[in-house]
Order: structure tokens, then C-alpha cells, then sequence
């Protein structure tokens, strides 16, 4: 696992964004050339790992060109020429939206999400669409209708989820940067599985406004990377206010690599034993116990803090998710876009195509969120979870005035085997245990590669207060550039 | 908190969802077993805690009232199953075999 083995990893799939940034600029590479070994990479990959549900190739050569003409100007952006990853759940113009799913097979979006704009406006390479859960929805990727991603580290096993087609894509060179999207935990958790730089920004940070509703309240998008500086690059081209999503915020974008530092001094770091959890494995926890003791050699004070209702937000998520999901997912009715069934009525043809165009756990979401918000069960469940979500996010603000970040797992195994947790739907909700509070209370993680179990990556998660993203990405890389993880290159 | 079969068509048919024999069966057994985990928040006394709606201080956004172009009506009908000039054709929502609400 030291170093790539297989004739498609080259130097220019192996490049950080800021190295190539500087290669580009320099003219020592081209934007085509980076492009196109990025494609071979995918030709070579995708029967194996399938990190995407459609190749961009030829968007990809023409925006190369464009960017190496935009170079030649000397008008480069930080992204221009630089090849990166789309979740599927993020409309593009020009080319199909599925979010993973048979109820959208086909779907052109009439416009672009603001973060694909962004992009756009920087000369980014959009090397293709990936892979994801059905609408977001699952920890491994493995409920998309169009097949699953393999791990790259291991290809009998899952590349977690929901964004494990990004992740997979990233991990393994089909892409230097990466764009997906958490809900509770579907950017880092597949950055963990797959050994790579995973941020889910606070709630309102980035606009949601192109990206494929799940839970309106929890949905953040955010970058994937390999080095948490490439991180940061990528989060400050898409934050920022947009007119379109009302929820986004009107705080000014920080220099996020400004605050990139190589110590710690000065910090107070949170441990929570509450982060502890049974089923948790032993190289997990050996491997976060070393990268917090690390943190504390590069000058960060560790102090324990309590989050007392860290257990009940996996429940208060399984409600919460799904009523937002079976309101927004109303929309796909057969009558505007996507699948429609032929019926003799209305009524009929509304139950045939949503019974045929959902997958199980979509369908499942539907109906315990429908099952939280109907008559006689609004109180007792829905209510309800709003209330204990109140008491998750006090937790935060109460261990927040006493420090400056919090550093846990960012989940409790490493990758699990494909299959082995898809007849148990609850099994599989477990796999975000550790990341479902940071979206229940709107606050910044990112998931950083901390060591290994049994071959596999293992991820810290480091969470901050509300738009305190430079913290979260100062941790992390501080205790990156004190270890050589980001190096290490997965067999494929 | 064990759902019946009834339960789940009642849910099934709020949430417009067809379901085969087999689904209505297995949804049944999997929605009782995530209620029972849901029901750990029972033990939680939260009479005087506020729900949580959202997570940042934005309230009451408003823009300014101004026609602003929107979509081309051949763009945003481009994907529709079914077309009826420049409309989505549907059937009669109301009278025919449709329930009222």
C-alpha cells in the first residue's frame, strides 16, 4: 500500500491541487495532459471500482482546453485546469442528474447548482458524475439502483457512503478534488473509509441552491481532497452567500489556507468519552488515541469536555432525515421530469411510479419519515426529536465555550465488507454515529486520515464551532504535516 | 412499537407509495425494529425544552420584490413524460375513480 502499483497512477494523477495549480502556472504541464491521465485512470479504474455513473470525457477536454487558454491569458483561478468529481445528487447542464436513482434515470437539469457555477466561473475540469447512495441515502454506497463503488483499499469492501463514489474517485486518482454532499455524515464517512481529506462546512455555509433535496435542515455540500490544504482550496471556491438559497449566509468567506499553520500553540482541543461506543474497534481506537496524543505534542491543550446526548442523535436523525426526505421527495410524481408509469388515474399512476422508481431504503425513508409527521404521531415523534435535537446542539455550545475544537473518530470501524450490513437497515445507520451530530447542530467537521487497522484507513474527525471552518482545517492539517498518511496510495 | 400490516397501507397510501406483498411485509418488520431504537428518546423529560427548526440565526430573509427572468418554458418542459403544448398534461386529479380528500 506504499505506492501505487498500476501503470495509470502517474505523477499526474498523484498531483495535490496545489501542485498542479503550480505546475499549471508554470507551463511545466498542461490542462489537457492532467486531464487526460486523469481519464485514463478512469478507463482503467472504472470496471473495477465504478466511482462514477457517468464520464464526463468530453466536457472534461473541452473545459482543459479552455483552461489552458485561460492560462496562456494569465488569468488563472486556483481551480482552473484542475480535474474534479461531481456527486450525482449536483445538477449539471451538460450532463445527466440521477442522484442514483431509476425515478431520475435520464434527468437533465435545465440549470446548474451554484457550486457546479462556481466551478464553472474557475476553469474547473469536471471529470464526471459519481457514484452515491440512492438520494443520499445509505453508509456505503451500495443503494445506488445503478450498482455499487468499491473500496479502493480493498475491493470487497464498501467505500462508505453516501458520497463513496466521490470518495473512491479521489482516493484512487479518477479525480484531484471532489465535491459531495452531508446530510449526517456522507462526506466524512466515505473520506474516512477511503483514506482522504473529507469537510462538511457548518449549515449555511455553502448553497445548497442545484443540489438534490434530502433533509433541508441538515444537507451541507462539501470537498473532498487528499491533503487537507486541497480542502481548503475547494471550500473557499464554493462558500459564500447565494441569492438562490435563503438559508445561506451573508458572512464573508475567510482565506481558509490562511490559517493553515504547522503547530497547534494555543489551542484548546475537546476529547469526548461519550465517543466511545460498544462495537467500536480496537485499531480505531488505538489510531485516535495516537492522533490525539499527537495533537498535544504540536502544542494544543486536550481537555475533556461532555456531550451527554451524543446517544440519542442517531434516533433524532432517523426522524428528523426522513420527514424532511418523504416532504422533499414528494416532488417526483411522474408528472414534471423523471419516470412515469402508465396509470388509469391519477392516484394510480402517482403509486405506480413511485413504488417502481424508489429503491428499498428510499422507500423505507419515505415511510418512517411519513410515519413521524402523520396525524396522531407529529408529537411523539417528530416534535419530539426537535426537542432532543435542542439539547444535542447545547451540548455543543456548552463544550465550545470551553474550547476551540473537538477531536473524535469519525466513525467506529473502518470499511465494512459489501453486503454485510444491507439486510439490517439499523446496522447500517450506525456507521454514522459519530458524524450525525455535527449536522444536527450545524457546526463544521472534517474527517482527516489518522493511521491504519488491518490495512484499512482510520479518520480523526475534527469538529469546530459555527463558521469556525479555519479551526477545524488548522487542526487537521497541523497533525497531517505531522504525519505522512496522505502519502500512502491504495493497490488499484 | 410493532406496526401492523394495516399501518404500514395507511402510511404507503399518505406517502403515494405502491408496495408489493413482499414490501408491505418487510417494511412492516423493519420500521417497528427502527421505531423501538427511535424510542430511546423517551427517556428524555424535554416538557420545557424548545424545538430546534433550524440551526442559524437567519430569520425572515427577504429579497427585493423584482421580475427577474426565469426559466425558458422548452427548458423546464424538456423532461416532462407527458406534454400538452406548453403544459404538463396529467390526468383529471378530481372526479372519475379519485378519492376526495
Amino acid at each position: 500500500m506504499s505506492a501505487g502499483n498500476s501503470s495509470t497512477w502517474t505523477e499526474l494523477t498523484s498531483l495535490t491541487a496545489a501542485e498542479a495549480r503550480r505546475l499549471l502556472d508554470e507551463r511545466k504541464i498542461s490542462a489537457v495532459e492532467l486531464a487526460e491521465a486523469h481519464l485514463a485512470r478512469i478507463e482503467a479504474l472504472e470496471p473495477t471500482l465504478h466511482c462514477h455513473l457517468h464520464v464526463m470525457a468530453d466536457v472534461a477536454r473541452e473545459q482543459a482546453r479552455e483552461a489552458d487558454a485561460r492560462i496562456e491569458r494569465g488569468e488563472a483561478a486556483p481551480l482552473t485546469g484542475i480535474p474534479i468529481s461531481l456527486k450525482d445528487v449536483l445538477c449539471t447542464m451538460d450532463a445527466p442528474t440521477t442522484a442514483a436513482s431509476r425515478i431520475l434515470e435520464g434527468y437533465r437539469s435545465p440549470y446548474d447548482a451554484t457550486v457546479v457555477q462556481k466551478l464553472r466561473e474557475q476553469g474547473a475540469v469536471f471529470v464526471g458524475k459519481a457514484n452515491t447512495d440512492e438520494f443520499a441515502m445509505g453508509s456505503s454506497t451500495e443503494n445506488s439502483a445503478f450498482g455499487g463503488t468499491k473500496n479502493p483499499w480493498d475491493t470487497t469492501r464498501v467505500p462508505g457512503g453516501s458520497s463513496g463514489g466521490p470518495a473512491a474517485a479521489v482516493a484512487s486518482g479518477e479525480a484531484i478534488l471532489g465535491l459531495g454532499s452531508d446530510t449526517g455524515g456522507s462526506i466524512r464517512q466515505p473520506a474516512g473509509f477511503c483514506g482522504i481529506v473529507g469537510v462538511k462546512p457548518t449549515y449555511g455555509r455553502v448553497s445548497r441552491y442545484g443540489l438534490i433535496a434530502f433533509a433541508s435542515s441538515l444537507d451541507q455540500i462539501g470537498p473532498f481532497a487528499r491533503t487537507v490544504e486541497d480542502a481548503a482550496i475547494l471550500l473557499e471556491a464554493i462558500a459564500g452567500h447565494d441569492p438562490a438559497d435563503s438559508t445561506s449566509s451573508p458572512l464573508p468567506v475567510p482565506t481558509y489556507r490562511a490559517a493553515l499553520r504547522p503547530d497547534l500553540r494555543g489551542l484548546r482541543i475537546g476529547i469526548a468519552q461519550e465517543y466511545s461506543v460498544p462495537g467500536m474497534e480496537p485499531g480505531v481506537a488505538t489510531a485516535v488515541e495516537a492522533a490525539i496524543d499527537r495533537l498535544k505534542e504540536l502544542g494544543a491543550e486536550i481537555v475533556p469536555v461532555s456531550l451527554p446526548h451524543t446517544k440519542y442523535a442517531l434516533p433524532v436523525y432517523y426522524i428528523t432525515a426522513p420527514a424532511e426526505a418523504s416532504a422533499n421527495l414528494a416532488r417526483y410524481d411522474g408528472v414534471r421530469y423523471g419516470l412515469a408509469c402508465e396509470a388509469s388515474s391519477l392516484r394510480e399512476m402517482y403509486e405506480k411510479t413511485r413504488g417502481r422508481g424508489f429503491g428499498a431504503e428510499v422507500k423505507r425513508r419515505i415511510m418512517l419519515g411519513t410515519y413521524a409527521l402523520s396525524s396522531g404521531y407529529y408529537d411523539a415523534y417528530y416534535v419530539k426529536a426537535q426537542k432532543v435535537r435542542t439539547l444535542i446542539k447545547r451540548d455543543f455550545d456548552e463544550a465550545f465555550e470551553r474550547v476551540d475544537a473537538i477531536a473524535v473518530p469519525t466513525s467506529p470501524t473502518v470499511a465494512f465488507p459489501l453486503g454485510a450490513r444491507l439486510d439490517d437497515p439499523y446496522q447500517m445507520y450506525l456507521a454514522d454515529v459519530f458524524t450525525v451530530p455535527a449536522n444536527l447542530a450545524g457546526i463544521p467537521g472534517i474527517a482527516v486520515p489518522c493511521g491504519f487497522s488491518e490495512g484499512l484507513p482510520v479518520s480523526l474527525q475534527v469538529l469546530a464551532k459555527p463558521f469556525d471552518e479555519e479551526t477545524a482545517l488548522r487542526v487537521a492539517y497541523a497533525y497531517e504535516q505531522s504525519e505522512g498518511w496522505w502519502r500512502m496510495r491504495p493497490p488499484v | 412499537m410493532t406496526l401492523t400490516i394495516a399501518d404500514v397501507d395507511h402510511v404507503a397510501s399518505l406517502a403515494r407509495l405502491g408496495l408489493t406483498p413482499e414490501e408491505r411485509e418487510q417494511m412492516r418488520e423493519q420500521l417497528s425494529t427502527i421505531l423501538e431504537h427511535i424510542a430511546l428518546l423517551n427517556e428524555l423529560d424535554t416538557e420545557a425544552i424548545p424545538p430546534t427548526a433550524q440551526v442559524i440565526a437567519l430569520t425572515n430573509v427577504m429579497r427585493d420584490d423584482e421580475v427577474r427572468p426565469s426559466l425558458p418554458v422548452e427548458a423546464v418542459l424538456a423532461n416532462a413524460p407527458r406534454r400538452s403544448g406548453d403544459y404538463f398534461e396529467v390526468h383529471t386529479p378530481l372526479g372519475g375513480d379519485e378519492e376526495l380528500p
